[in-house]
């Protein structure tokens, strides 16, 4: 059992973990909010040593009320939501294909997966010139056979394929969890509806999808999460312009480019206040999951 | 009792299942054939699945004209380090959680989580004016720091699920034995732990390597790894379809096989145990 001396050198092992992450979490976290309430150009001369101006809540009112503002939230909400649609559904039909009894399924497995190893910028540049660039891409290639107009995807589609490129790269991980959590079904309990003649559909709706339920709800809390700041992806193939300016990109123009600083961390603090409600469901179920 | 399968069905699953698998990868095939092409052939039209002149041209070019050597070496010595900085601190955190647990260690845990909440873009400028401050702008030590941090909770979690599973008993046994706390560490523990650690240094490694937003936005020429390397063609001149592909498949080439290694403790750190 545990003696007050390994109590004492249990909480010396865990400090150097718990002081650099309280670090890593309250300094720039205090600084954003800081910011967010001052006026703060550094273009124009500001800056922390000369003391910035208070100005209230005047940078979260012109955030919300910029005429970019709406747009960016509904870019956000699309490409996430769409990603999460796209991504769960196929991603359960795929783990649901890769469990069944096939020839090579390491080597499928492998196929299926790697997208998710490709690093963002590879995988955005890789579809924006290789896929999707109306000379050369492969999509004007077969545009082209079946005798169509080859399709200026980023620019006159530009959401449906940020979605896309987005997509292709979170299904493996969906599919990977979902192939993990079908994989703990109790095969008796599939065999015994399918010998009383249940239908396929009707075995995939009260016995497969119910089983899934958890991890489905873990893949759209984690990707929610990891989607609300995708940035790469966008950085390089569009830039922001055609409608895919989302909230993460928005904060990041404001900052970066616009060098307002001020208005930049009131969005910084509408995205953080935005990231931890869905952090909550998360760490819900997450923590349910430590109990056992 | 084994499902009873006919083989012309497993023949059909099989059929589609490739042919699913075949249409994901196939970006990254296309790419990976692509750098091995001719710059007029990359872009012919129709595209060439065979019958192309074989080169190593543009792998070679590549390397002399962005010195891809040297954003290997960041991406290497980023992803490396951060690993070791992150092992050095997760390792002993999640074994006193594991080994040693409080009333508090599940709040710690789900605290600890939350900080992998925090979106980055909302801590730009704060974090971009300390590197300053400290001078870490365009550093590698700078990027190691942050690549470890936001790694870090995911670290812990995953070897905190890995300690769990490690039986309280053993220890009891090794010490009735006569095993003293260096014993009990060096011969019982590691070796249990070991797996658990590799899993660890595998996904962190992956992570850091892919990492797009930190490495983008704190790097410009000295310390920048393979991701910004890779944004750099973004602006393309000229003909270069070949290139980008060679360039492509050289950054993603180490991690596709670590990858690959890495399937199921994929699954664990990035569900934070939830899904095993």
């Amino acid at each position: 059992m545990a003696t007050q001396a390994s109590r004492s050198a249990a909480r010396l092992m865990m400090a150097p973990a718990v002081i650099l992450l309280l670090g890593w979490m309250l300094v720039p976290l205090t600084m954003t909010l800081w910011f967010s309430f001052t006026r703060y150009l550094p273009m124009r001369g500001d800056s922390i040593e000369r003391g910035l101006q208070w100005v209230g809540f005047e940078n979260y009112v012109r955030f919300i009320n910029s005429s970019s503002f709406w747009p960016s939230v509904q870019a956000t909400l699309m490409i996430v939501g769409g990603v999460l649609v796209i991504t769960v559904i196929l991603g359960v039909l795929l783990a649901i294909l890769l469990d069944q009894p096939i020839w090579g399924q390491g080597v499928v497995r492998i196929l299926v997966i790697a997208p998710f190893f490709v690093m963002p910028t590879v995988s955005a540049l890789v579809w924006k010139n290789m896929m999707m660039d109306p000379v050369n891409g492969m999509f004007a290639h077969l545009w082209r056979a079946f005798g169509a107009t080859p399709v200026s995807w980023l620019s006159d589609a530009s959401v449906p394929s940020i979605i896309l490129i987005v997509s292709w790269q979170w299904l493996p991980f969906a599919t990977l969890i979902l192939l993990t959590a079908i994989q703990s079904l109790d095969r008796d309990q599939l065999e015994a509806a399918e010998m009383d003649g249940a239908p396929v559909l009707s075995r995939f709706f009260h016995i497969v999808l119910p089983h899934l339920g958890r991890a489905i709800t873990i893949v759209i809390l984690i990707q929610t999460i990891f989607l609300l700041s995708i940035f790469a992806e966008i950085f390089v193939t569009t830039g922001g312009a055609f409608g895919t300016r989302t909230l993460t990109y928005l904060i990041f123009q404001r900052v970066v480019d616009s060098q307002n600083i001020g208005l930049g961390s009131a969005g910084g603090v509408y995205a953080i206040i935005l990231a931890n409600i869905v952090a909550i469901f998360l760490m819900r179920i997450v923590g349910k999951n430590l109990d056992r | 009792m084994a499902r009873a399968v006919t083989t012309r069905r497993k023949l059909a699953t099989t059929a589609l299942a490739w042919g699913i698998g075949l249409l994901i990868f196939f970006p990254i095939f296309w790419t990976i054939l692509t750098s091995f092409k001719t710059e007029a052939q990359a872009i012919n039209n129709p595209p060439l699945f065979w019958g192309f002149d074989f080169t190593l041209e543009n792998y070679t070019v590549v390397q002399e004209r962005s010195n891809y050597m040297r954003f290997l070496w960041n991406s290497v010595i980023i992803a490396g380090g951060s690993t070791v900085l992150g092992i050095l601190v997760a390792v002993p955190a999640a074994w006193s959680m594991a080994f040693v647990p409080s009333r508090r260690t599940k709040d710690i845990l789900l605290w600890m989580l939350s900080t992998k909440m925090l979106p980055a873009v909302g801590v730009l400028y704060p974090i971009s004016l300390l590197f300053v401050q400290f001078g870490l702008l365009d550093t590698r030590v700078g990027l190691i720091l942050v690549l470890m941090l936001i790694n870090l909770p995911i670290m812990v979690w995953m070897l905190y699920t890995y300690f769990k599973e490690i039986p309280g008993e053993i220890l009891e046994a090794a010490r009735m034995d006569g095993a003293g706390l260096k014993e009990e560490i060096l011969f019982v523990l590691t070796p249990m732990a070991i797996p658990g650690i590799a899993s660890t240094v595998l996904l962190s490694i992956i992570l850091a390597w892919n990492e797009a937003f930190w490495t983008l936005n704190l790097t410009a020429a000295r310390a920048a790894p393979l991701t910004a390397f890779i944004a750099s063609y973004s602006s393309p001149e000229g003909l270069f379809y070949a290139k980008l592909s060679a360039a492509s498949t050289m950054a993603i080439a180490p991690i596709l096989i670590l990858g690959w290694f890495s399937q199921k403790q994929l699954v664990r750190g990035l569900t934070f145990g939830a899904v095993k």
